[in-house]
């Protein structure tokens, strides 16, 4: 079924012609001179809001020992599949063998990737976020996924305080209050 | 078990239910598809009763003191007496007219508390612990606990990461105490090494001094252990039991033929554990018998067919296997490792080919009265039932050696058995041609002009028969590599060039054929067989001296007939 908008008659205004080009040209003027609302990307780069979801990356505590304990929360949430680990143990001569378990592996494809944050907030260990990172780029397909190296790379040091694991460590140490 | 004259009258939550006399109550209101929560009753282990999760509101029909007679309320019905306190229902045994209430406000609140205590001292360490998905102490925490923890002071702490045995890890801080791998230990496995030292919140599960936990069953414990205290070491921290897909099969370790799930993800299988089945092996599994899923990715395994030592696409294999056989004077070296269903089609093949002889080879090792049994071939039963052999089969192939001297034999057609291995010797192999069909590398496969890559068992589907004569299916778990061929595709393609019949070659199709020339197959098929198998009848093969001591649900007949 066809639907037929009518056009409206021009007003006598709009027959004149000229006073309609001085009316656009009147606008074109004003905001030439008002600050710019573009951005000359990627020299200049806009500010990210607190809580803006980026790229994926895995953080270190204070310490600069890696949060993620792999328990594979992540990868088992994740919408489009893009997260894939490989679990791993901690040496016992290792400072952090009270851990006992961190990532051999961590792959996170780019490509696949939707900047759900699902990852973010499912961790229990608060070792995945989503940072301001928004641009990422590559010639190949295996450059778009980001191992553990990179994602490190990306998401620094969480300066949190919970030195949770730490503080198991201290109270084995101590005996917890018992023997 | 189910003696219908002895059955009792029990109310559950207002159903009256039917049970045998004996029946304890957390069995009885499973009957009613209701769970009481519980963490130290084990169906096959005996009552300990020291979690106190399955504590119910018990009741039973009140009797005058005085008078003994049933004290009845104003409608007549016999009138309840509540016990004031709640009781454990795995330690109460059904009798007539109890009544038990599971969710009444007071079982309810019974099971909060008790949660609550169980969570003072865990450690909350779900993110590196291999039991998560699986633990009943998160399944009831979150069904039963209050969510939030009142507990101020400091935790407990105890050995974490502890080896208990070769294959058994422990993690005492997380252990609730339930005595299940103590009791496992003791009961089934005969070997006690387990104890809790302490009192109080200091219990702590350990090995007897200078003993570990090595038996050969020892990874039971991990299984029935309702926490995450005993790992198995082999698959400590491999994979979330979440993105595990779990594929029923069956061990080919011995022909007792243990019930197993086999879990994998994404083609790759993690680890093999026990499926109940009260006939066979109840919830219980070998150690040795859960380290088979290696074979799948061994070193030394076969992933590609092969033509005089050149590999070549299967389909090629196969003609020129045919063409090999074609030479007449075959004998057929068929195996008790093999399917029903590959036994058949072998037997169809000896025909067509008219074999001058068949033979299995044998598999002899010592039993230990559990789910180890002499024979350690899964289905020498089903060659017998199949009519592939009609006698047991040897250790050693001295016959076919001794035809392969005179010259009577010039073709031999192994599937899945090592000739060498088996008692001939490299001359007697260089004079014959070889055709090989298995699953890893051997003296035999290098010797053979045609090496056929076959599938393990947790690649293929067929049926294996026990030692009870229970016919019992297993499920493909993962695709094989891709240079292999599914055996019974190879044998009954091989079988199909040298008949004018077209043979089927797939489990399914092939089962209609066996239910129409076997008798004792012709009620079942593939499909309909059931996980719990099914037992056939071996009456014809009695007389055969088979070597089998007792197991688990098996005794041997012949010694029975001896001692009586």
């Amino acid at each position: 079924m066809s639907i037929v908008i009518k056009r409206k008659p021009l007003t006598l205004m709009e027959k004149l012609y000229l006073p309609e080009i001085a009316r656009g040209l009147s606008t074109t003027f004003r905001k030439l001179w008002e600050k710019p609302v573009t951005l000359e990307y990627p020299e200049q780069r806009p500010t990210i809001p607190e809580g803006y979801r980026g790229v994926p990356t895995l953080v270190k505590d204070p310490e600069g020992r890696e949060k993620c304990v792999s328990c594979q929360l992540c990868e088992f949430v994740c919408p489009p599949k893009a997260i894939r680990i490989t679990p791993g143990s901690i040496p016992e001569d290792s400072d952090y063998a009270h851990v006992e378990k961190a990532p051999q592996e961590f792959d996170i494809d780019m490509l696949r990737c939707i900047y759900c944050g699902m990852c973010q907030e499912v961790c229990p260990e608060e070792a995945i976020w989503l940072q301001n990172q928004f641009s990422m780029s590559g010639y190949t397909r295996g450059e778009m996924v980001n191992n553990k190296e990179k994602l490190y790379e990306l998401g620094g040091t969480l300066p949190d305080e919970h030195f949770k694991w730490r503080k198991k460590k201290e109270s084995a140490e101590k005996g917890g209050g018992h023997h | 078990m189910e003696d219908k004259d002895n059955l009792i009258t029990v109310n559950i939550d207002g159903h009256d239910l039917q049970v045998p006399a004996g029946t304890n109550m957390v069995e009885a209101a499973a009957m009613l598809r209701k769970e009481i929560p519980h963490y130290c009753y084990h169906p096959k282990l005996s009552i300990a009763g020291n979690c106190r999760m399955c504590l119910v509101e018990l009741g039973m029909p009140g009797r005058d003191r005085a008078t003994g007679e049933p004290m009845l309320n104003e409608d007549g019905s016999p009138k309840i007496m509540w016990m004031p306190g709640p009781a454990i229902a795995c330690g109460t045994k059904a009798a007539p007219g109890m009544h038990i209430k599971t969710d009444s406000p007071k079982a309810l609140e019974s099971r909060e508390a008790i949660t609550e205590f169980l969570l003072i001292n865990h450690p909350l360490d779900c993110p590196i612990c291999d039991q998560a998905g699986e633990c009943t102490l998160q399944e009831f925490s979150s069904k039963h606990g209050r969510g939030y923890s009142r507990f101020i002071e400091e935790k407990n702490v105890k050995p974490k990461r502890t080896r208990l045995g070769p294959r058994v890890t422990l993690d005492d801080e997380r252990c609730v105490l339930c005595s299940r791998c103590i009791r496992f230990c003791d009961e089934i496995a005969n070997d006690s090494v387990l104890g809790f030292t302490d009192r109080g919140s200091y219990s702590t599960l350990t090995c007897f001094p200078g003993k570990e936990l090595a038996n050969n069953y020892s990874l039971n414990t991990v299984d029935i252990c309702p926490v995450g205290a005993l790992t198995s070491t082999d698959f400590r921290f491999k994979m979330r039991v979440w993105f595990l897909t779990e594929i029923n099969s069956i061990d080919f370790e011995t022909s007792v033929g243990t019930n197993t799930v086999v879990s994998a993800r994404e083609g790759k299988i993690y680890r093999v554990t026990p499926r109940r089945n009260d006939e066979v092996n109840d919830t219980w599994m070998t150690d040795s018998g859960r380290e088979l899923y290696k074979i799948v990715e061994a070193e030394d395994r076969l992933t590609a067919c092969s033509v005089a030592g050149e590999e070549t696409a299967a389909t090629e294999a196969i003609v020129k296997a045919s063409e090999t056989l074609r030479g007449g004077k075959t004998a057929i070296v068929g195996s008790g490792q093999c399917s029903v269903e590959e036994q058949f089609a072998l037997k169809a093949l000896a025909k067509s080919l008219d074999a001058v002889s068949v033979d299995l080879v044998a598999r002899y090792g010592e039993d230990d009265g559990l789910l180890m049994s002499v024979d350690r071939n899964p289905n020498v039963r089903g060659a017998l039932m199949t009519g592939l052999i009609d006698t047991l089969p040897e250790e050693r192939l001295e016959d076919l050696g001794s035809k392969i001297d005179s010259g009577e034999v010039r073709t031999v057609l192994s599937v899945k058995e090592d000739l060498t291995e088996a008692g001939l010797s490299e001359e007697q192999l260089s004079k014959v041609d070889i055709v090989f069909l298995g699953t890893h590398r051997n003296a035999t496969s290098e010797k053979a002009d045609v090496v056929l890559a076959g599938l393990t068992q947790f690649e293929k589907s067929g049926t294996v028969i026990n030692q009870q004569f229970r016919i019992q299916k297993f499920n493909r778990v993962v695709p094989g590599p891709r240079g292999c061929i599914e055996d019974l595709y190879a044998l009954s393609t091989i079988a199909a060039n040298f008949s004018d019949e077209k043979f089927p070659s797939t489990v399914g199709s092939i089962w209609k054929q066996l239910a129409g020339e076997n008798s004792q197959f012709s009620e079942l098929s593939f499909q309909s067989l059931s996980d719990q198998g099914q037992v056939l009848d071996g009456s014809a093969f009695e007389h055969l001296p088979f070597r089998e001591g007792k197991s688990l649900h098996f005794e041997p007949k012949r010694e029975a007939v001896a001692a009586e």
